[in-house]
């Protein structure tokens, strides 16, 4: 579904209009391409007490980045990067407005602030609080960013590795995530061999691949090197076909919700597969009525496919052979599943349930030869199902966010890429939303 | 030089839909281009050099001389897979399984697909034949004069096209005609009959119900499983039905107990156990042996040579070579052209003098379980696109024996021509 608005907005006249009458100006976000370099421009690093990490700029120079430490004060700058980890009390946070406030104002087109900091631990109430501030601070200015730049938080536990991470959150894969914080753990995160093929070698699995977001979760783990394995209902299987021939996948016909789809599944690796690494649960539907006027068949199938299924895989996985060392499962939660909707307690059920399901389950993960588990929550992204909501509805939609568009299934697909990845070992338990900072939710 | 079994690795076929159904539309290349992507797909065989495509169709366009090659240049194979057709009437799909298994027991191939394809609602129409020989005489003619004089032999009659039909062109008689005499020289009963059509339409149901096709079937053009298929059949519906073959009081074929004309194709992909486990692709059984054989359907016998009873000549040929008894199998799969052409069959091999008479056999070859005879339904609830079929079968029985943790199938079509094609799987 083309976004008109979009596109008209960013001709010379559309913009001219839109800037005198006052209309949201979203702009043509930037996205990854293979071979592009990780930023349009030079990034500008600096930490709170004034003296850039020499660590992180040479995480940065090791990316490819045109990385610098002073703001000569008229350079233009595709990113920029605060080490606020020494943050321990209130009167530091002032760090953060002397280092940002100058080269904010020549922030590029889709440009990105982001910003390190030390997840409160509940050891120092001073500290904690001061720290819990960045939060406030990289959310406030998330929404006052334009233009398509975004403001995002890492939150860094001791021994994490940085790099994958902050590779993603600067990368044009991270377009549609805005005012999120996302904590990186120790986990072990190793590197991989190629950043252009971060799943070469691996063996993934998504569920409903056969449209919308989950054709382009397999395109994405495709793309980045992993033999995908492409599962939907028998009767999605024309267009499951097309999406395998498009991507070179193989396609399996399986209903998740049926009672003995945990162990066709376990079957199917054994045979065909040397186990599993990446296990992306997709597969969702909708049945929207209000609670009052809900029938039992509607309640019970959204349960059964959205979230039932996912626990029983899981633990057959677990439970198995198949899982492999180091593996990772993302499962499609939603904001919906953290905001509620109206007309969707079913669907809300499940995807605030998948969300308790990634937190409880990280640390048996973790047991699995230090797997992880993470959920990807999507805010409003133009699909085959928001494409037949009524015009002026999606209209309104769309704008809710900071970036004032609907994301594409392609933003949903670089996260959970990025989160299927080796270097991103150090994530676990956590929800990560792609939602352009849309206003519900938090 | 070694022989070796080929293996079946998997198959893939498109739901089979009525004649002038969902597909009426969509051309045999169509299908089977779709058909053959499905596979690709299944199997991972994107841009993968196979040793050879190998399919037929009954039903053929004159422009469609190189059908397969045509489908396989459409398809995301590599476009260096040699492909050509095959045509044996309705036993041209388990034809082309033989031939690819054959090519790959000698070597000459590691992997390949067969398969066939037909349609009877984008089917080819010709024009008249004295039209033909007209427009014939006129492009030979090497003067206006001649050929406006061989234009003139134009008749209005002539603009009447020709439709194909399943009729035997040296008796004219159709094949539901040829098989009521089969089944009145028989004594196969109308109940009989009606029970084995609803024993199909129970089985397909009851397969599709436990997801047996979930790796079989690829959805097609909306349709996601058989047209034809009725899982409600009964007896007493079926009761209700005319008939549609035979004449009088002794006809008992109806149309609910012969397959409907249908639209459709099937695949199956056959390798070397090396180029199985090359591609990490788990093996379901293996071609053991075939055989062919034929009836003179117009001179001969009434009772022994009707025009679909040549399978019953095939079998024992090939259970002699094979060291083996009618007994020696845990599934049975015979096309059920018509429900009577299945019990006549049966009847044949289970009849001692006609063993002896005519099979050269010193007592009856036999009779099967029922139990074990076309498990998962056949032609009269799944269809029978002709060269479809024998794709069908060999997928679904390679998938069942390997489901049952190994055995022997032994598969029987009969085909137009009063021909028959037998084959043994084993897993």
């Amino acid at each position: 579904m083309n976004d008109r608005y979009l596109g008209l907005v960013n001709t010379q006249i559309g913009s001219a209009l839109a800037s005198r009458v006052g209309l949201p100006r979203p702009a043509v976000l930037r996205r990854y391409q293979a071979g592009a370099p990780l930023l349009a421009g030079p990034v500008l690093l600096g930490s709170i007490s004034g003296t850039a990490p020499p660590a992180l700029a040479g995480l940065l120079a090791g990316a490819g980045a045109d990385t610098r430490t002073t703001d000569a004060g008229d350079v233009a700058w595709a990113g920029l990067v605060l080490d606020a980890t020494e943050v321990s009390a209130p009167d530091q946070l002032a760090g953060a407005r002397t280092f940002l406030a100058g080269p904010l104002r020549r922030l590029m087109p889709c440009g990105r602030v982001l910003v390190l900091a030390r997840p409160a631990d509940g050891t120092d109430v001073t500290v904690d609080a001061s720290r819990q501030a960045l939060d406030g601070i990289v959310r406030s200015l998330a929404k006052e960013l334009q233009r398509g730049a975004t403001a995002n938080l890492l939150l860094i536990e001791q021994g994490a590795s940085l790099e994958s991470g902050v590779r993603f959150f600067l990368s044009g894969k991270s377009a549609y995530i805005d005012g999120q914080s996302l904590r990186l753990g120790a986990g072990p995160a190793p590197p991989p061999t190629d950043w252009n093929r971060p799943l070469a070698g691996k063996t993934a699995l998504v569920t409903g691949a056969a449209r919308g977001i989950g054709a382009a979760i397999a395109g994405v783990l495709a793309r980045d090197g992993a033999r995908v394995v492409l599962a939907d209902l028998p009767q999605a299987g024309e267009a499951l076909v097309k999406v395998a021939n498009r991507i070179g996948a193989t396609t399996l016909h399986l209903d998740v919700a049926a009672p003995d789809a945990p162990e066709r599944l376990l079957t199917y690796l054994a045979a065909h597969t040397d186990g599993l690494d990446v296990l992306i649960h997709n597969a969702g539907i909708t049945r929207d009525k209000l609670l009052v006027n809900m029938a039992a068949e509607q309640w019970d199938s959204v349960l059964a496919v959205n979230l039932i299924s996912q626990l029983r895989i899981n633990a057959a996985l677990l439970g198995g052979e198949q899982l492999r060392a180091q593996a990772r499962v993302v499962c499609l939660s939603s904001t919906t599943g953290l905001a509620g909707n109206r007309g969707q307690t079913n669907y809300g059920a499940t995807k605030a349930g998948v969300i308790g399901l990634v937190r409880s389950a990280a640390r048996e993960f973790t047991a699995h030869a230090d797997s992880t588990i993470n959920a990807v929550a999507p805010g409003f992204i133009d699909t085959e199902m928001t494409a037949r909501m009524p015009m002026a509805t999606r209209e309104v939609a769309r704008r809710l966010s900071s970036l004032q568009q609907a994301g594409l299934p392609v933003d949903v697909a670089e996260a959970v890429g990025w989160l299927s990845s080796s270097g991103a070992g150090g994530v676990n338990g956590q929800v990560l939303r792609v939602c352009g900072q849309n206003l519900v939710g938090a | 030089m070694s022989v070796r079994r080929a293996a079946v690795i998997g198959g893939n076929r498109i739901p089979f839909a009525r004649s002038n159904g969902p597909y009426a539309r969509a051309s045999n290349q169509d299908m089977l281009t779709a058909t053959i992507d499905g596979l690709v797909a299944r199997f991972g065989l994107q841009d993968e050099r196979l040793g050879e495509v190998v399919v037929g169709a009954v039903l053929k366009h004159s422009r469609d001389f190189n059908l397969t090659r045509e489908a396989v240049l459409g398809s995301k194979l590599s476009p260096d897979t040699p492909a050509y057709d095959v045509q044996q009437a309705c036993g041209t799909g388990l034809e082309t399984v033989i031939v690819v298994a054959n090519k790959i027991a000698l070597g000459q191939l590691e992997s390949g697909v067969a398969g066939g394809v037909d349609t009877t609602s984008d089917a080819p129409i010709a024009i008249h034949e004295d039209l033909r020989a007209v427009l014939l005489e006129a492009r030979r003619a090497t003067s206006i004069g001649g050929r406006l004089k061989a234009l003139s032999g134009v008749r209005p009659r002539q603009l009447v096209p020709a439709v194909p039909s399943n009729s035997e062109p040296r008796t004219g008689m159709s094949m539901g005609e040829h098989q009521a005499v089969t089944t009145l020289e028989w004594g196969i009963s109308r109940a009989a009959q009606d029970e084995l059509a609803v024993a199909s339409h129970h089985n397909l149901a009851a397969a599709y119900e436990r997801g047996f096709f979930d790796d079989l079937v690829t959805p097609f053009l909306g349709l996601t499983r058989d047209q034809n298929l009725r899982p409600d059949s009964s007896l007493d519906k079926l009761a209700e039905l005319t008939t549609v073959f035979g004449r009088g009081e002794s006809a008992t074929m109806t149309a609910g107990n012969s397959t409907p004309l249908s639209d459709g194709a099937a695949t199956v992909l056959l390798a070397s156990d090396e180029w199985a486990a090359e591609h990490r692709l788990p093996v379901l059984a293996h071609v053991v042996d075939a055989e062919t054989s034929a009836v003179d359907y117009v001179h001969g016998d009434r009772k022994a040579d009707g025009l679909l009873m040549a399978p019953v000549y095939a079998l024992p040929r090939l259970l002699a070579r094979n060291k083996l008894s009618l007994g020696d199998f845990d599934c049975y799969e015979i096309h059920e052209a018509f429900a009577s052409t299945v019990l006549a069959t049966l009847a044949a091999w289970a009849d001692g003098a006609f063993c002896r008479q005519h099979l050269g056999l010193t007592g009856a070859l036999g009779s099967i379980e029922r139990t074990k005879l076309n498990v998962n339904g056949s032609s009269l609830a799944a269809g029978h696109p002709f060269a479809a079929t024998g794709g069908r079968i060999v997928a679904g029985l390679a998938k069942q024996l390997c489901q049952n943790g190994g055995g022997r199938g032994l598969i029987s079509i009969c085909a137009a021509g009063g021909q028959g094609v037998a084959a043994i799987l084993e897993a």
